[in-house]
């Protein structure tokens, strides 16, 4: 039982996201199914917050390694839902200015937008931003040219790159005009829009056939290991 | 008389005479258009003020049909510009036009729907009641508010609502074919029927993966994507999880299961719990190992990047949807010299992970992993039932090149019209409705 009433709904709703499509008649059904998904997401992001300070406050309360974190952690989360939740420093809306709740959570003058603004952003633009060490040091590693298939790998790498340089167009700025198709920035697109297209497409191709073998698998209860069986 | 002098002579004549006729016509269109003012003076003094407004044509051809492969709500109405829609026809120029509609019922009026703009010649009417027959009018409008003879269909239209959308017709028989193919090779492998599926190195790696992280005495990282559980890709990877959990709990090794999704940390708690169940040791399942860490997406790889770095995961899998933290996570796991194998239905992240991992599975190599790793002959069926569906990709791919080939170097008008059914209609999966 535990296992055939999830196993009818992922069938059922399956079978009617399909039908939805083709059925002009049930096409609200589609969207009714993704309003569905979307109030449990909503339910469960109770379950995961919750989940969250939990454990947190467990490993700081049992001093575990790298409790600090975790003290950091709840500390963030409980000031960001209260600051949120009371609205701090939120001026009442416009058409209720006698009424101080009135106004958003996430103004940019209360303590949450503050928050937002000058703590959360800086954050998460540092980790984004380490993109860009990472991308080097991945393809300093990628492109060795150690064999054959490398080489070329470097060698079309390096084109594509100088490509979109000035030097890509300076280079080869001396060919005549009836030769344009071989200048590099000329290249850099035709690699980009052929050979690396069509690649891309047949990945593609590949992955739209491997997405309706498993949801056919899924909804027809061959494959069942999402719900723990073999 | 010298001729010469004789012809000179009446060259003569002949200019006084047009210049007498001149001066006449003049006089005589001097009069008339005195006249024509007075007339008008007179008419404009009797008729009201709104005809005196320039006019403009009507709209031609109004022609309503219901909309095909819609749920019956809605009429497309199409006319033909009027003759005055240009910029050139001065006062008479259109500014736009007034489309209204009237129920085929006794006394009923019409009621305006819009005004669309100049130029315009075709409306669609969303807002009608199924099976309910309406007349439709277009008027056009020019400047100053004056309005054409209005145009009526000359019969009432119904919105009727299809059963069938018949332009995903093609898209339809296509979706029957390869599911048709994949139940069909599940049934013959059902029925014993020996079915060959190539080796797939990253996944025939899992076991080593696992094992290796079980000889280090180090944990397993699974991070199943950053998308919610509607995405097929988590699912993928939950079907995933499930296989590298069993084997955990067989080696006894520890995993680790950051999810970004609160639903997905649900999802994989049941299944993890399941297949160290299935596994015979329920009491090594630990909970506490499958958490929910933040939505926030940098939130999630600076976590989990931190956890790796600190507690060095021998192996690591990256099983499911991501963007942009590919590449961070893969990069912290390549330094803590981690083996990786990874997967996604992004196909602009696999440059990163196949720089980064050990193994990398592309394309459908991801959804085939929980087949693959069951070794189930039913399963591995389904995957043979892809290669149906390639081979249909490849036979469209190769007709559509040929034909477009043809097209751009003998301009065959009737490839031409081969290609464009081929790309409008066969592969086109949602037609717009026609107008």
């Amino acid at each position: 039982m535990k296992r055939t009433v999830p196993l009818l709904i992922t069938a059922a709703g399956g079978i009617v996201l399909i039908v939805s499509f083709f059925v002009p008649y049930t096409e609200s059904w589609g969207e009714d199914a993704t309003m569905w998904f979307d109030i449990l997401a909503a339910i469960a992001f109770v379950l995961g917050g919750g989940n969250l300070l939990r454990m947190h406050l467990r490993k700081v309360l049992q001093q575990q390694a790298g409790w600090g974190f975790s003290a950091i952690t709840v500390i963030s989360f409980v000031v960001t839902l209260g600051v949120g939740l009371l609205k701090v420093g939120v001026p009442p809306a416009e058409n209720f200015p006698n009424h101080a709740w009135s106004g958003v959570y996430n103004a940019e003058e209360s303590a949450f937008g503050f928050a937002y603004e000058y703590v959360f952003k800086p954050l998460t633009a540092t980790i984004f931003s380490l993109l860009a060490f990472y991308v080097a040091s991945a393809a300093f590693r990628a492109f060795r040219a150690k064999n054959i298939e490398a080489l070329l790998l470097l060698g079309t790498a390096f084109l594509i790159l100088l490509g979109r340089t000035f030097a890509g167009a300076l280079l080869t700025a001396w060919l005549p005009e009836r030769f344009s198709e071989f200048t590099i920035p000329e290249l850099t697109v035709t690699i980009m829009n052929v050979f690396v297209a069509a690649g891309n497409r047949a990945i593609m191709i590949g992955i739209a056939l491997g997405i309706a073998s498993i949801s056919l698998r899924v909804i027809l209860g061959i494959d069942r290991s999402y719900l723990g069986k073999e | 008389m010298n001729p010469r002098l004789k012809n000179r002579h009446d060259a003569g004549f002949n200019r006084r005479d047009a210049k007498i006729a001149k001066i006449e016509g003049t006089a005589l269109r001097m009069n008339l258009a005195v006249a024509t003012f007075r007339w008008t003076a007179v008419i404009c003094m009797c008729l009201p003020a709104g005809a005196l407004r320039a006019q403009p044509a009507p709209a031609n051809g109004i022609r309503a049909v219901d909309t095909p492969n819609d749920t019956g709500h809605s009429i497309d109405v199409s006319w033909q510009l009027s003759p005055d829609d240009r910029a050139e026809a001065g006062p008479h120029a259109v500014r736009g036009y007034e489309i209204a509609r009237r129920a085929d019922t006794p006394n009923a009026a019409f009621e305006v729907l819009e005004e669309v703009r100049a130029g315009a010649s075709a409306y669609q009417d969303k807002k009608c009641d199924p099976w309910r027959a309406y007349f439709y009018r277009v008027v056009a409008i020019g400047a100053d508010e004056a309005r054409s003879v209005p145009a009526v269909t000359p019969s009432p239209v119904r919105a009727v609502m299809q059963l069938f959308n018949w332009g995903r017709g093609w898209f339809a028989l296509i979706v029957v074919t390869v599911c048709g193919a994949i139940l069909l090779f599940v049934q013959l492998a059902r029925m014993g029927i020996p079915l060959k599926v190539r080796k797939i190195a990253g996944l025939a790696a899992v076991e080593e993966a696992v094992g290796r992280a079980t000889e280090m005495g180090r944990s397993i990282l699974f991070v199943p994507g950053i998308e919610d559980l509607k995405y097929i890709a988590t699912v993928a990877g939950i079907t995933v999880l499930s296989r590298v959990a069993r084997l955990a709990a067989e080696h006894d090794a520890q995993l680790e299961v950051p999810t970004r999704r609160s639903l997905v940390m649900t999802a994989a708690r049941e299944t993890v719990q399941a297949s160290f169940l299935a596994a015979g040791r329920p009491d090594a399942y630990n909970a506490d190992r499958i958490y929910y860490v933040t939505d926030e997406q940098f939130g999630f790889a600076a976590a989990v990047a931190g956890w790796m770095m600190r507690s060095k995961p021998a192996t690591a899998f990256y099983l499911g949807t991501f963007y942009a933290e590919s590449l961070l996570l893969a990069e912290t796991g390549n330094a803590i010299g981690a083996i990786q194998i990874a997967g996604t239905d992004e196909p602009a992240q696999l440059p990163f992970f196949v720089a980064a991992c050990d193994y990398t599975l592309i394309g459908e190599e991801l959804f085939a992993a929980s087949a693959y790793l069951s070794g189930e002959p039913q399963q591995l069926g389904s995957l043979k039932g892809q290669d149906v569906g390639k081979t249909i990709v490849g036979v469209l791919i190769a007709v559509g090149v040929t034909l477009a080939s043809i097209c751009a170097i003998t301009s065959a008008p009737r490839a031409q019209r081969v290609l464009d059914y081929l790309k409008g209609t066969v592969l086109k999966a949602a037609p717009e409705s026609s107008e």
